[in-house]
C-alpha cells in the first residue's frame, strides 16, 4: 500500500514528524518498507510564462527567451530545450537556485548573452528519470508561485506492507483511522452524501450466489464526456500511490478504491443486454479481461455476466468487451462486496494480481459499499458530466459480527502487564470499536472493516498494539527448575562432528533434493515406486529426495577440485528419504539421520614429512572405528551401487548393519571426471550416539605372557572368517589374538600370505605356566590348521 | 716425598692431554695399575722399618687419592663433552612444520546451532526434532492454518508425488520447524495425560525446511530454529524477556538493541516479528529483521489437547542461517550450501 504523506494529512494530521509518524506506523504494524521524498531538495523554482522566443544568434540549438516570472520583470533566459515555446507555462530556476546535484543557478553568459536563470526540465528537478525537453505546466498555473508548492512537491510517499490480516489499512481512510487511533487525533474521514438520481434508467441484478456475492449496488450514468481530464490533484495522488492515470473514468474508479478501500468496476452500459448476473462460472466458459488475456474459467470462479455473456472476473478483472473506454458515454458502475473465500487464490491461478482482487481476498468494509458508489458517482458528475439513474441494490445475507468477549484478567495474563477496565476501554473507543462493558468484560461487536477479530485473542492484539510492544517490558524469564535427565549411554550429535572435525573432515550441508541421476549412479534407484520424486521442483536438478548422502558429497568434491583443492576430507549430517509402508511418523517415509562422509588425496596434508601416500580404505576404515570406539565393529564384504565392488565393505554393530564404507566405483570416477577414486562412508546417525556406560571388569594382577606366530594360509581368506573359526574354540586363557603383519611374496608360496600374530595371554587369578602356555599355543595351531589349512611358518 | 708430589702433578697432566676415555684407561695404569708408580711405591713399603712404613704408607694415599680424583674428574669431564656433542649433533630444525592430521571443522550454521541449543539447555530448554517430509496436518492445519492460505500453494511449499505422478495431497517439504512444536506438544500432552497439571514444555527445535524460493537471499532450503514455552503463567511479557537475553547472550553483547513489532502469524496472536539494532559495527543503527514470534494461538493449543484456558505460551522461530551471518559477517546465504572449502575452514 502506496500512499502520499501530504493525503493521508487530509484525512488525519497529527503534530509528528515525517520519521516519528513512519516510526509509528511500524511498531503499530503497519511496516513502513520505503518512505522516500517525492522530490529531492532544491529552491528557488518557479511557474514561470515564456513571453518570446529568439534563436540565439551564435547557436543553432538555443533560444533566448523573455520569460514572466511573477514580478512585473521579464527575465532573460537562454534556453536549450527543444520545446519551448511562447505562451508556456513551464518552471524557472531562479539565480541562487540550488537543483539537485549540487548544480547552482547563477547569472551568466551564454555564449556571450545573459541569462538570469534556467527553465527546468521535471528531470532537472529530480521528479522524473527521463525527460525530452521543458516539463509542461498546465495553463492555469499561477506565475511566480513556488513550484515546490504548485506540484506539491513537499511530501513523502510512503509505502506500507501489510500483514494479511490488516486488508483495513488498503485504503487511506483505514490508515486514517488507525493513525488517529494510535495517536489519538481526530481524524476527517470523506463526508458521502447520496447524490440524488436525474434519470430513471436502472438495470437489474441478479444475486445467483448470494454466498459469494451477498451485496452488489448498481447505477447507470448516462451523458458522462469520457475524454474529460482528470483532475491534476487526483493524477497526483493516483501516481504517488503507483497507479497510473489512465482516463478520468478509469482514475475516478481507482481514486475512490484508494481513498475508501472499495474496488469498483465501471462498464460500459451499452454493451450490457438485460440483467447483471452474480453467478459461478459455466462449464466451458472463457472471458478475454482487460489484460488481454483469454482465461477458461473454471467452476469455482465468481462471474459477473449479463443475460448474454460473461462480462468480467467478479472482484478480480473486468473483461475487454464490457469496459469503458473514451468513447463511453453511458456507464453501469458496480460497487459490491464478494467473500474473501469466493475471490481468494483466483487470480493467482492464471497468474495475475490486480489491486481489486488483493482487497476482496483480504475483506472490503462491507459498510462502505454504498458510500463507494456515491462517492464515484459525485466525482463522475464533477469531471465528466452525465445524468445519474437511482442505485438498484442486491442484497443477501452479510457477514456476522459476532460480538467477541474480552476478560480483562485474561488479557493481563497473557501480556503479563497490568491493564485495567480503563486503559482497556480507552483503547476500544480509540479504535472505533463498538462495545459494552459488563464489570471486567467487554463485549465487543467488530466493525465491517475488521475481518480478524473474532476471538479474544485478537482484541488481546489490538490491546498489546495500542499499548505499544514497546512500552511491555522484557523481565529476565521465571521457571520452576529441574534438571534435564540427560542420558550417559547417549552423545551429542556435536561430540560426533566436532569427533570428526578433530579427524580433519570439513562440515558440509547440501540439498536434500538432488539430481535424478545420482539416485540411479549411487543408489540404483530408477523405478517410479523407489524414487521421491518433487511435484513442484524448483530446478530439473533438485527434483527428487536423496535416499544416500553421497552424491552432494562427490559434487562438492568436485566443486573443490575445481577450485584447486587437491585434499578433501568432508561429511554431512542430514537425513535421507526412502519410501517405506511402516515407517513412522510421516507413514509411507522413512527420514533416518545419516552420517555421510568423503575423503580423497594425501593420507596426510602435504607436506615435507608426511610421504605422498593416497588416503585409501582403510584409512577411513581407522577413522570409523575411531568414531565408534571403543565399540566393535564388523566389517563384511558389500555389493553397492556407488562402490567398487572389490573395495566395500557393510558395517555391522551387534549385529546390525549401521553403514557401509568403500572406494567410489570405477565407472563414476570416470563419469564425474575424478583424478582417482574417492572413500566414501555412509553411517547411522542414531547408531553413533549410542554409547556405552562403562562397567568394571577385574584388572589381573598377573603379568601376561606374549607370543608371536605367523601361519601361512590362503590369500582369499579373509581375516575375520579366521578369526570367527577361532572364537570359542581356544583356550579362554587367550585374551588377545592381534594381527600385526600381512605378507605376500618372497619365501611365501604364490596365492598364500603370511600372517602374524600377536597371543595375550593371561589369568587374572594366577601366573601362567610354561607347560600350559605351550599347549593352549599349540591347540590354537591345531584349530588353524585343521580350519583353514594354515601352516605355522618358521 | 717430593717424588710424590710429582707423581701427582705429573698424572693430572698426564690426564688433561687426553681427550678419549679409552686412552684415559690406558694412562691410569701408568700410574694405578699393577705396575704403576702408586702401586709400586705401595709394593715398596713393605721394605721399610715399621715407624717410617707408617708415614711413607699415609703420605703414599694421599698421592694415590689425589690421583684418583684428578681421574675421576677427568672422566666426567670427557663424558660431558661427549654428551655434548651428541646433542648438539641430534640437534632438530624446530621450526619445521608439525606432521599432524589438518582439523576440520564444523559447518558454521551447525556452530550456531550448537551454540544456540546450549544457551538455551542454559534455562532449562531441551532439544527436539521432528520429521523433514511432514504432513500438511502438522505443518499447517495444526498450526491454525487455513485450508485457502496462500502458503498452502504449490507456489510456496514443495509437495511430492506419487509413484504414479498424481501429486500426494497430504504431505509436503516442511516449510517452517514449527510443525515440531505440533507433534511435541501432542506427545506431551499424551505423556503426561494422569497428572493434573502437565509439567511446563520448554523446547528448542532446529532443523531444515524447505520453500520454492531461490534468489541471492533466499535459498530452496534453509535452516530454522523453533523454540516454544507453555505452561501455566507464561506471557508475552516473558516471550521479550528470554527473546532479549537470547540475542545479548548470542551476540555477547548488550550494545544491541531488540524491538518487537507487530506482525501476523496464524499460528500465534499476539504476534511479532523481531528486530535487532547493534549500537557498533558495520551494521551500526540498522533495525534487521531476525525472526517472528509470538503467544501461541489457543486453535494450536486446541489442537495439541492443550487447553488453552489454563496454559499459555509462547512461540518463535529465528533463521539461524542469517544469525550466522550477522555473527560472523559472512554477506552471502549461498555460500552456506556451496561446499567450498575455502569458506568453510574459516569456521574450524
Amino acid at each position: 500500500m502506496k500512499f502520499s504523506e501530504s493525503w493521508l494529512r487530509t484525512l488525519v494530521d497529527p503534530k509528528l514528524t515525517t520519521e516519528a509518524l513512519s516510526h509509528l506506523l511500524t511498531m503499530a504494524g503497519l511496516e513502513v518498507e520505503d518512505l522516500a521524498p517525492v522530490a529531492p531538495a532544491f529552491n528557488d523554482v518557479v511557474v514561470a510564462q515564456v513571453l518570446e522566443v529568439v534563436k540565439h544568434p551564435d547557436a543553432d540549438r538555443l533560444n533566448v527567451c523573455q520569460v514572466d516570472i511573477g514580478n512585473g520583470q521579464p527575465q532573460q533566459i537562454v534556453c536549450g530545450a527543444p520545446n519551448v515555446a511562447v505562451g508556456l507555462k513551464v518552471p524557472c530556476a531562479l539565480p541562487g537556485a540550488e537543483l539537485p546535484g549540487d548544480f547552482k543557478i547563477k547569472v551568466a553568459k551564454v555564449r556571450g548573452i545573459e541569462s538570469s536563470g534556467m527553465l527546468c526540465s521535471a528531470k532537472e528537478l529530480g521528479i522524473a528519470e527521463e525527460a525530452s525537453g521543458l516539463l509542461i505546466l498546465p495553463s492555469d498555473a499561477p506565475v511566480g508561485q513556488s513550484i515546490r508548492q504548485y506540484l506539491e512537491l513537499d511530501d513523502h510517499v510512503f509505502e506500507i506492507k501489510l500483514t494479511p490480516n490488516r486488508a483495513d489499512c488498503l485504503s487511506l481512510q483505514g490508515v486514517a483511522r488507525e493513525v488517529g487511533a494510535i495517536t489519538g487525533t481526530a481524524t476527517s474521514l470523506p463526508q458521502v452524501t447520496e447524490v440524488l438520481p436525474t434519470i430513471e434508467v436502472t438495470r437489474p441484478i441478479v444475486l445467483e450466489a448470494p454466498a459469494a456475492c451477498p451485496l452488489y449496488y448498481g447505477r447507470v450514468i448516462s451523458g458522462v464526456d469520457a475524454k474529460a481530464p482528470t483532475p491534476e490533484w487526483m493524477k497526483r495522488r493516483l501516481e504517488r500511490s503507483g497507479i497510473r492515470a489512465i482516463s478520468a473514468l478509469v482514475d475516478i474508479t481507482n481514486y475512490v478504491m484508494l481513498e475508501l478501500g472499495q474496488p469498483l468496476h465501471a462498464f460500459d452500459n451499452t454493451k450490457l443486454v438485460g440483467a447483471i448476473h452474480v453467478r459461478m462460472a459455466n462449464p466451458g466458459e472463457t472471458l478475454l479481461l482487460l489484460n488481454e488475456q483469454t482465461i477458461p474459467v473454471g467452476g469455482d470462479v465468481l462471474m459477473i455476466a449479463d443475460d448474454a455473456k460473461a462480462l468480467a472476473m467478479a472482484g478480480v478483472m473486468g473483461g475487454e468487451e464490457s469496459g469503458v473506454t473514451l468513447e463511453t458515454s453511458e456507464l453501469f458502475l458496480e460497487s459490491a462486496f464478494f467473500a474473501p473465500k469466493a475471490i481468494a487464490g483466483r487470480a493467482r491461478r492464471y497468474g495475475f494480481a490486480s489491486d481489486a482482487s488483493h482487497r476482496f481476498e483480504r475483506g472490503v468494509d462491507f459498510g462502505g459499499t454504498r458510500s463507494a458508489i456515491e462517492r464515484a458517482s459525485e466525482l463522475i458528475l464533477q469531471i465528466c458530466g452525465g445524468q445519474v439513474g437511482p442505485v438498484v441494490e442486491a442484497k443477501a445475507t452479510l457477514p456476522l459480527r459476532t460480538p467477541v468477549r474480552l476478560r480483562t484478567s485474561r488479557a493481563e495474563k497473557v501480556l503479563g502487564i497490568p491493564l485495567g477496565v480503563e486503559k482497556i476501554s480507552q483503547i476500544f473507543k480509540g479504535l472505533s470499536l463498538e462495545f459494552k462493558q459488563e464489570g471486567d468484560v467487554f463485549v465487543v461487536t467488530p466493525p465491517t472493516w475488521r475481518f480478524d477479530m473474532e476471538i479474544e485473542e485478537d482484541l488481546i492484539e489490538e490491546i498489546a498494539r495500542l499499548v505499544g510492544y514497546d512500552n511491555i517490558p522484557s523481565p529476565a524469564p521465571r521457571a520452576r527448575m529441574a534438571m534435564q535427565r540427560l542420558p550417559e549411554n547417549q552423545r551429542p550429535a556435536y561430540r560426533i562432528r566436532q569427533m570428526l572435525a578433530d579427524r580433519g573432515y570439513q562440515e558440509v550441508v547440501n540439498f536434500a533434493f538432488v539430481e535424478e541421476s545420482w539416485e540411479a549412479n549411487f543408489a540404483a534407484k530408477t523405478a517410479e515406486a523407489d524414487l521421491i520424486r518433487l511435484a513442484n521442483p524448483i530446478a530439473s536438478q533438485m527434483a527428487v529426495m536423496r535416499s544416500n548422502l553421497f552424491g552432494g558429497l562427490i559434487a562438492n568434491l568436485v566443486t573443490n577440485l575445481k577450485r584447486k583443492q587437491s585434499r578433501v576430507r568432508i561429511f554431512e549430517v542430514g537425513r535421507t528419504f526412502h519410501r517405506d509402508h511402516e515407517a513412522t511418523p510421516v507413514a509411507g517415509y522413512r527420514q533416518p539421520w545419516r552420517l555421510g562422509g568423503l575423503a580423497f588425496g594425501g593420507a596426510l596434508p602435504e607436506g615435507w614429512g608426511s610421504g605422498s601416500r593416497k588416503v585409501d580404505f582403510y584409512d577411513v576404515k581407522g577413522d570409523i572405528e575411531a568414531l565408534l570406539s571403543p565399540l566393535s565393529l564388523r566389517f563384511e564384504k558389500l555389493e553397492h551401487p556407488a562402490l567398487h565392488p572389490g573395495r566395500a565393505a557393510r558395517i555391522l554393530l551387534d549385529g546390525e548393519e549401521i553403514g557401509c564404507l568403500g572406494e567410489l566405483h570405477p565407472e563414476w570416477v570416470q563419469q564425474y571426471d575424478l583424478p582417482n577414486a574417492p572413500i566414501l562412508f555412509e553411517l547411522d546417525f542414531a547408531a553413533l550416539k549410542g554409547v556405552r556406560v562403562p562397567a568394571y571388569a577385574d584388572v589381573s594382577r598377573f603379568p601376561p605372557v606374549i607370543r608371536d606366530l605367523a601361519v601361512v594360509v590362503d590369500q582369499k581368506l579373509p581375516l575375520q572368517t579366521l578369526l570367527d573359526g577361532l572364537a570359542g574354540q581356544v583356550s579362554g586363557m587367550i585374551q588377545a589374538i592381534q594381527l600385526f603383519d600381512v605378507y605376500v611374496g618372497k619365501g611365501v608360496p604364490e596365492n598364500k600370505k603370511s600372517l602374524a600374530f600377536r597371543i595375550v595371554m593371561q589369568d587374572t587369578q594366577r601366573t601362567l605356566q610354561d607347560a600350559e602356555v605351550d599347549a593352549a599355543l599349540q591347540q590354537l595351531v591345531a584349530v588353524l590348521e585343521q580350519s583353514f589349512a594354515a601352516q605355522l611358518r618358521a | 716425598m717430593d717424588n710424590l708430589d710429582q707423581i701427582v702433578s705429573e698424572a693430572k697432566a698426564a690426564f688433561a692431554a687426553i681427550s678419549d676415555p679409552d686412552a684415559l684407561e690406558q694412562v691410569k695404569a701408568r700410574f694405578l695399575g699393577k705396575s704403576g708408580q702408586i702401586t709400586e711405591l705401595l709394593k715398596g713399603l713393605g721394605k721399610l722399618p715399621p715407624e717410617e712404613k707408617k708415614v711413607a704408607g699415609a703420605a703414599i694415599n694421599i698421592a694415590k687419592t689425589a690421583v684418583e680424583a684428578a681421574l675421576n674428574e677427568r672422566r666426567e669431564a670427557i663424558r660431558k663433552a661427549a654428551l655434548e656433542a651428541r646433542l648438539a649433533e641430534e640437534a632438530l630444525d624446530v621450526t619445521l612444520p608439525g606432521r599432524a592430521e589438518a582439523r576440520g571443522g564444523l559447518h558454521p550454521v551447525m556452530r550456531t546451532l550448537e551454540r544456540i541449543e546450549s544457551l538455551f539447555a542454559s534455562i532449562g530448554f531441551e532439544v527436539a526434532d521432528g520429521p523433514e517430509i511432514e504432513e500438511d496436518f502438522f505443518n499447517f492445519t495444526a498450526l491454525n492454518t487455513p485450508e485457502d492460505h496462500p502458503a498452502r500453494s504449490m507456489h510456496d511449499t514443495f509437495y511430492l508425488q506419487n509413484p504414479d505422478g498424481s501429486l500426494a495431497e497430504k504431505v509436503l517439504l516442511r516449510t517452517h520447524t514449527s510443525p515440531i512444536q505440533a507433534r511435541y506438544m501432542q506427545a506431551h500432552v499424551a505423556k503426561f495425560a494422569q497428572l493434573e497439571t502437565m509439567p511446563e514444555i520448554r523446547i528448542i527445535a532446529p532443523g531444515r525446511v524447505y520453500r520454492v524460493d531461490s534468489d541471492a537471499t533466499h535459498s530452496p532450503m534453509f535452516h530454522q530454529v523453533e523454540g516454544l514455552w507453555v505452561g501455566e503463567n507464561v506471557s508475552f511479557a516473558d516471550l521479550k524477556g528470554v527473546i532479549a537475553d537470547f540475542l545479548k547472550s548470542f551476540f555477547e553483547t548488550d550494545e544491541l538493541t531488540v524491538r518487537f513489532r507487530p506482525s501476523f502469524f496464524p499460528f500465534t496472536e499476539p504476534s511479532a516479528e523481531i528486530d535487532v539494532a547493534f549500537m557498533s559495527g558495520a551494521l551500526k543503527g540498522r533495525w534487521l529483521e531476525i525472526a517472528g514470534c509470538g503467544m501461541v494461538h489457543p486453535n494450536v493449543l486446541r489442537h495439541a489437547g492443550i487447553d488453552p484456558e489454563k496454559y499459555t505460551g509462547f512461540a518463535f522461530g529465528f533463521g539461524p542461517d542469517r544469525l550466522t551471518m550477522l555473527r560472523y559477517g559472512v554477506n552471502d546465504l549461498r555460500l552456506f550450501f556451496e561446499g567450498d572449502l575455502r569458506f568453510l575452514r574459516q569456521f574450524a
